[in-house]
């Protein structure tokens, strides 16, 4: 859309394509369209160990699931509790989508999903989503990675970046209120609250509501941190808003309650660089 | 696939099946919030599907603090078994690939189900009227010819407008092309309908011209139509008002003003 001034404003817009006819594909569209559909297949690589449990029937025993979505959530995981030398790599899910760069190679692949494992502690259960992950791609992420998990005694805690810009209130939010935490829980999950649940007419949409779609109708006790922040880019201020989420879980997880500058140092990647505005 | 949620061993034998269709301005969704709110309709289960955006909130048709924190996902079955009346809400977006498959998932639901007829609240753009479609009612109706057999004098004393075929080529004088039924900005609706022709359900699709912005008063105006057939509430166009507004509908506009401004 153009303004009177010839702007281009991109706006969203609710109306529907009518999917009319059903298109006449001649056979080379049809390839072309399930190549393109295979490529955009989830595909979960565990290690050999995990593997061969999975494919001799024996799900992975997991009691807590931890998923962090987002630069902030993830980077969270890796300063307050990946740090600790505790943690195996085990497996990583590849996505491919429009956005999925072809050009950065085989080892930003492998590390934008990836799936660690406690070494005493092997029912829990951590894996950080720094990659976009498509609409359609949302449901099957959830079902593939849900497959391999069993499902008795699991709880779910997922962390979730978000901006502020997305919350709506009525009053207005001062700048000293953000960061701040909502959550919003499945009906199995029974758990002290930790923060003020999630008000209407805010939604959960993305991973996070993909996870909880699946863990309500199967009966999985999960809960969502949406953390709403007002800066974008990893920080330090909004990666601690996460705290209180995970201490609960104290017993499963040694929280590194205060990480050094030089685990900060290594997350927070200084945003002053990026600007050439003032060189 | 539609799962019960755990209490429910819910039958839908001889029950109506109310539902929109994903369409310009969210018309039918915004009608069946005011169904489901105002006589307070249990939730039944939900249509767990990869069709459709992942989406989940609290509850929102909360009416206190104590009933607020419940979850609600992206498309989910509520009844009210004293009108035999059930409603599927869709919250949202269809993905484009795979509306075809979300069709069929529910025209079989349907089937399946036993449901006596479904009725499907839509839209469709104003702005493509035709001439003839400009004048009068801005609704209007279609019925599959297994609803028609049903309630065929109902829906004369209705005295309804059915949607108009409109010519494949406008202008042109062409004897081979038939004039063909258009719902442009109506997402799945002429496909659902046309399914269920094939299929020999009872559908009824009803529907309003309509363009984007502040649908609100759409939904009403679509609300009170299918009421004039379904009888859900008792003149509802006498005291307005009689249409619960659910929590969900609030900060349409976004969020408060800073105070700062004034």
């Amino acid at each position: 859309m153009a303004t009177f001034f010839g702007e281009v404003l991109s706006v969203y817009s609710r109306a529907v394509e009518e999917d009319d006819e059903e298109l006449d594909e001649n056979e080379e569209d049809e390839q072309i369209r399930k190549e393109l559909e295979g490529k955009r297949e989830v595909c979960l690589h565990w290690n050999p160990e995990i593997s061969e449990a999975l494919s001799s029937g024996n799900k992975c025993q997991c009691s807590d699931f931890i998923l962090a979505v987002g630069d902030n959530a993830a980077r969270f995981v890796s300063a307050y509790i990946l740090t600790s030398a505790n943690w195996d790599k085990v497996g990583h899910a590849s996505v491919w989508n429009e956005r999925s760069r072809p050009f950065t190679g085989q080892m930003s692949e492998e590390s934008a999903c990836v799936f660690y494992r406690h070494k005493d502690n092997p029912s829990v259960l951590i894996c950080q989503v720094t990659c976009y992950i498509a609409e359609d791609q949302l449901f099957q992420w959830t079902e593939k990675v849900f497959d391999c998990l069993q499902h008795r005694e699991l709880k779910v805690t997922v962390l979730s970046d978000s901006s502020v810009a997305d919350y709506k209130t009525a009053d207005y939010l001062s700048d000293s209120s953000v960061p701040f935490l909502r959550s919003l829980h499945t009906t199995n999950y029974s758990g002290l609250p930790i923060c003020p649940s999630l008000e209407q007419p805010n939604i959960v949409t993305g991973l996070p509501a993909a996870v909880l779609n699946h863990c309500q109708v199967h009966h999985i006790a999960a809960v969502v941190y949406q953390c709403y922040s007002d800066i974008i880019g990893p920080d330090s201020v909004t990666m601690e808003t996460y705290k209180p989420a995970l201490t609960k879980l104290g017993k499963s997880i040694q929280l590194d309650s205060s990480p050094s500058t030089d685990v900060f140092r290594k997350f927070v990647k200084t945003t002053d660089i990026q600007s050439n505005l003032y060189i | 696939m539609f799962i019960a949620s755990e209490k429910s061993t819910a039958s839908f034998k001889d029950f109506t099946l109310v539902m929109p269709a994903v369409a310009v301005g969210n018309v039918g969704q915004l009608a069946v919030d005011l169904i489901v709110s105002t006589l307070n309709m249990t939730r039944v289960g939900y249509v767990h599907t990869d069709c459709l955006i992942p989406m989940a909130g609290n509850n929102p048709y909360a009416t206190c603090k104590e009933d607020s924190e419940q979850i609600h996902t992206a498309a989910e079955v509520y009844t009210a078994p004293e009108l035999k009346l059930a409603v599927l809400q869709i919250r949202a977006p269809i993905i484009q690939t795979k509306s075809k498959k979300f069709r069929q998932l529910i025209t079989s639901w349907i089937k399946a189900s036993g449901f006596s007829r479904t009725v499907v609240l839509s839209s469709s753009h104003a702005y493509q009227r035709d001439d003839q479609q400009l004048q009068g009612t801005p609704l209007r109706y279609l019925v599959t010819p297994s609803l028609l057999k049903m309630s065929a004098d109902a829906l004369k004393e209705l005295g309804w407008r059915e949607m108009e075929r409109v010519p494949a080529f406008p202008g042109l004088a062409d004897a081979n092309s038939e004039p063909r039924l258009y719902i442009p900005g109506g997402g799945i609706t002429k496909g659902l309908y046309t399914d269920s022709c094939a299929e020999d359900l009872p559908l009824a699709v009803l529907l309003l011209f309509c363009s984007e912005g502040d649908n609100i008063p759409d939904a009403f105006t679509l609300v009170n139509h299918l009421n004039d057939w379904l009888h859900l509430l008792d003149n509802p166009s006498q005291a307005p008002n009689k249409w619960k507004i659910p929590t969900s509908w609030s900060l349409l506009f976004g969020s408060g003003l800073p105070p700062a401004l004034f």
